[in-house]
C-alpha cells in the first residue's frame, strides 16, 4: 500500500509558500475534479497543468499550501496525475488533506536541492528521497504512525471503511 | 510542571491527565463545523458509500456563507444539497445566509471556553477568541469527525503574544495583527498554537480579538487562542449562556517562544498586494491609487467594523473614481448597524451594500475584481487572484484605513480623516 511504496517521478520544483489559491483558484471550486485537475497551478504556473504526465512529483519549499483548507488543491494535483508532494515543510491542513486523499506528503528540509526535471524516488517508510539522477539520498520526515496507518489505507475514506465496515470501499 | 490552556483543552479531549507538545493523540471532539463550499456536497457521497451516519447532530453546525446568493446554477445545486442535508439529519443549527460562519460561531455563542472545535475551513481558528481550541481541517478530516466524533491531531508547541500598551485612536486589532504577521512571516507560527494576552488584548471588545484569531491562518498557526475572561463571560451571558469560565494557561506553563508587542507603537498598515506578509505603514507607502474599496469577510465586516468605517464616512462622501462595497458578516452586524444609523451613514456616503456571506473575499461570491483594478479590503488574505483576476491588486486594511481610501481615492492615514467631522 501507499506508506510501503516506493514512489518515483518526475519533479517540478517551485518555491515557498505556494498557496492554495495558486494550486487551485477560488473560481474553479465549483466545478467538478475533472475540470478543477485541468487548471492546477494556474494561479502561478499557468501552463503547468497541460504539461503534468502521471506519476509526476511536486516539490516545494517551506509553507506548502498555504492558505484555504480547500481539500480540492491535493485532490485535484492528484486527479492532475501527480504522486507525491515534498517540501521543506507544509501548511497543515494542506498535509492532512493529503493524508486524507492518500497522496503522499514528505517533509524533506533539503528539498531545494531537488532540481526542476530530476527524477527522486521515495522511501515512505524509510525517510529517505533519493535524486535518482545523482544518487544522492535526502533525509525526509518519517509520517507517524496513527497517520501513516491513513495514507497506507489509501486516505481517511478507506480507512474509514476498513475500520467501521470492514470493508474497502 | 504547568500546562498552557492548548494543553489542558487538548489532555481533556484525549482523557489524560496531560499532554505534552509533539504527542500525536486521538481526541474526542465536542463541537464540528461544515459550510456549503467544504461540507455535504464533499462528504455526503461518502457517507453514502461508506454507509454510515453522523455521530451526534446536535453537536455539528453547518451553514450556507460561500455561495450565497447563488449567481450560478451550481451554486444553487451546492445550497439546495447542503439544505436537504441538514433536512435528512436532522441539523438543528443550520443557517443559510444568516452570516459567515466564522462570525456566528461566536456571535451565537456556539463555540465555548474549553471546547474542542474542528470546523472544514482555514479560518476556523477565529472561534479561539472564545477560549476553545478551534482547529481548520479539510472535508475528508471532516467526513472522519462526523462519522466518528473523534480526530487525530498533534500536540502542538504555544507561542505566547504578549501585547502591552494600549491602541491608539484610528489604530485596530486589525493593524496589530498585519503588524504580527509582516514581523514573523507567513509561516512564522507554522503548527504553533497563538496565545494572546496582556492589557491591550483585556481591553479589546470580543469583536476586536477575534480579528487577532482569525488571522492566525495567515500567520500559518494552527490556531489563535484568547483563554476566556470577563469579556468573554459577558458575550456569552447576554446570549444566555452559562459556559462557566473555561481554562486558562497556568503560571508555570511552558511557552516556546514569547513574543513582545506594545500596543502603543502600532500604526496604521496595509499588506501589500500578493503577500499578506507584505506589511508597511500607510505612512511609507506612497499613497497609492485604488479604484475599489470592500468592507467584508470574517475579518472586517462585523457590527463594530462598519461602526468604524461609519465614523470616517460620517459626513463624507466615496470618491467618484472609487466603488465602496460592503458585504456585512452578518444579518446581526446589519442590524445593528441599521437599528443605530451606521448604516443610514454608510449609505449616505455612496456605499453599496450586498449580501451578507464570505462574497468576493474568495473570488467566488460578487463584487470580485477585474485585471488592472487596485483595492483595499478589511479582508484576510491578497494571494495573487484571490479577489477575482489575478491582474488585479489587493491591499489589506483596516475598515478605518479602507474607508479613509474611499473617501481619499487612495491610501491614506485614516487618522487624517477623524477627529473633527469635516
Amino acid at each position: 500500500m501507499i506508506a510501503d511504496a516506493q514512489i518515483e517521478g518526475r519533479v517540478w520544483t517551485f518555491g515557498d509558500n505556494v498557496d492554495t489559491d495558486a494550486i487551485v483558484p477560488g473560481k474553479y471550486l465549483v466545478h467538478d475534479l475533472p475540470e478543477i485537475a485541468k487548471h492546477v497551478m494556474e494561479g502561478i504556473r499557468p501552463d503547468l497543468a497541460s504539461r503534468l504526465e502521471r506519476g509526476d512529483i511536486i516539490v516545494g519549499g517551506n509553507n506548502f499550501g498555504t492558505g484555504s483548507s480547500r481539500e480540492m488543491a491535493p485532490r485535484g494535483l492528484q486527479a492532475a496525475g501527480v504522486s507525491a508532494v515534498i517540501a521543506k515543510s507544509f501548511a497543515r491542513i494542506f498535509f492532512r488533506n493529503c493524508i486524507n486523499v492518500g497522496l503522499a506528503p514528505v517533509e524533506c528540509a533539503d528539498s531545494g536541492l531537488i532540481e526542476e526535471g530530476q527524477r527522486v524516488l521515495i522511501d515512505l517508510a524509510a525517510g529517505i528521497v533519493t535524486i535518482v539522477d545523482t544518487g544522492q539520498k535526502l533525509e525526509a520526515m518519517p509520517l507517524p504512525y496513527e497517520v501513516g496507518e491513513i495514507l497506507t489505507a489509501g486516505g481517511m475514506e478507506n480507512y474509514l471503511a476498513a475500520k467501521f465496515t470492514g470493508a474497502q470501499s | 510542571m504547568g500546562m498552557t490552556v492548548t494543553e489542558k483543552i487538548i489532555a481533556r479531549a484525549a482523557h489524560r491527565d496531560s499532554v505534552e507538545p509533539d504527542e500525536i493523540l486521538w481526541v474526542d471532539v465536542d463541537l464540528a463545523m461544515m459550510h456549503d463550499s467544504s461540507g455535504p456536497r464533499r462528504i455526503w457521497p461518502a457517507l453514502e458509500r461508506l454507509e454510515m451516519g453522523i455521530w451526534d447532530p446536535d453537536k455539528i453546525v453547518l451553514v450556507c456563507d460561500h455561495y450565497v446568493p447563488a449567481n450560478t446554477i451550481a451554486a444553487a445545486e451546492i445550497l439546495q444539497t447542503t439544505r436537504k442535508f441538514a433536512d435528512a439529519f436532522g441539523i438543528k443549527r443550520f443557517h443559510e445566509a444568516d452570516g459567515i460562519a466564522h462570525t456566528l460561531m461566536v456571535e451565537k455563542g456556539y463555540a465555548q471556553p474549553g471546547m474542542m472545535y474542528l470546523g472544514s475551513d482555514s479560518h476556523t481558528c477565529t472561534a479561539g477568541v472564545m477560549g476553545c481550541l478551534a482547529l481548520g481541517v479539510g472535508s475528508t478530516d471532516m467526513l472522519g469527525i462526523v462519522t466518528t466524533g473523534q480526530t487525530w491531531l498533534r500536540v502542538p508547541h504555544s507561542i505566547r503574544v504578549q501585547v502591552d500598551g494600549e491602541l491608539s485612536t484610528g489604530v485596530t486589532a486589525k493593524d496589530l495583527i498585519l503588524t504580527i504577521i509582516g514581523d514573523k512571516g507567513m509561516d512564522g507560527g507554522l503548527y504553533r498554537v497563538l496565545e494572546f494576552g496582556g492589557p491591550a488584548i483585556d481591553a479589546m471588545s470580543m469583536q476586536e480579538r477575534s480579528v487577532l484569531t482569525n488571522m492566525c491562518a495567515e500567520i500559518g498557526a494552527k490556531t489563535g487562542i484568547i483563554p476566556s475572561d470577563g469579556v468573554t463571560v459577558k458575550h456569552l451571558a447576554a446570549l444566555g449562556v452559562d459556559a462557566g469560565e473555561g481554562p486558562t494557561s497556568d503560571s508555570d506553563a511552558v511557552y516556546e517562544q514569547v513574543w513582545n508587542y506594545n500596543a502603543t507603537d502600532v500604526a496604521p498598515v496595509v499588506a501589500r498586494p500578493n503577500r499578506h506578509d507584505d506589511v508597511i505603514p500607510i505612512s511609507s507607502l506612497g499613497e497609492p491609487a485604488v479604484t475599489r474599496a470592500y468592507i467584508g469577510s470574517c475579518t472586517g465586516a462585523k457590527y463594530e467594523d462598519l461602526a468604524m468605517a461609519a465614523s470616517v464616512l460620517r459626513g463624507r462622501h466615496v470618491a467618484e473614481t472609487v466603488l465602496l462595497q460592503i458585504a456585512p458578516a452578518s444579518r446581526e452586524a446589519l442590524q445593528q448597524a441599521m437599528d443605530d444609523g451606521t448604516a443610514q451613514v454608510l449609505m449616505e456616503a455612496g456605499a453599496h451594500f450586498l449580501s451578507t456571506g464570505c462574497g468576493a473575499c474568495p473570488g467566488i461570491g460578487a463584487g470580485i475584481l477585474a485585471a488592472g483594478e487596485v483595492s483595499i479590503s478589511t479582508t484576510n488574505r491578497n494571494f495573487r487572484g484571490r479577489m477575482g483576476s489575478p491582474e488585479s491588486s489587493l491591499y489589506l486594511g483596516s475598515p478605518y484605513s479602507v474607508a479613509a481610501a474611499a473617501v481619499a481615492g487612495k491610501i491614506i492615514d485614516p487618522r487624517e480623516m477623524m477627529g473633527d467631522s469635516p
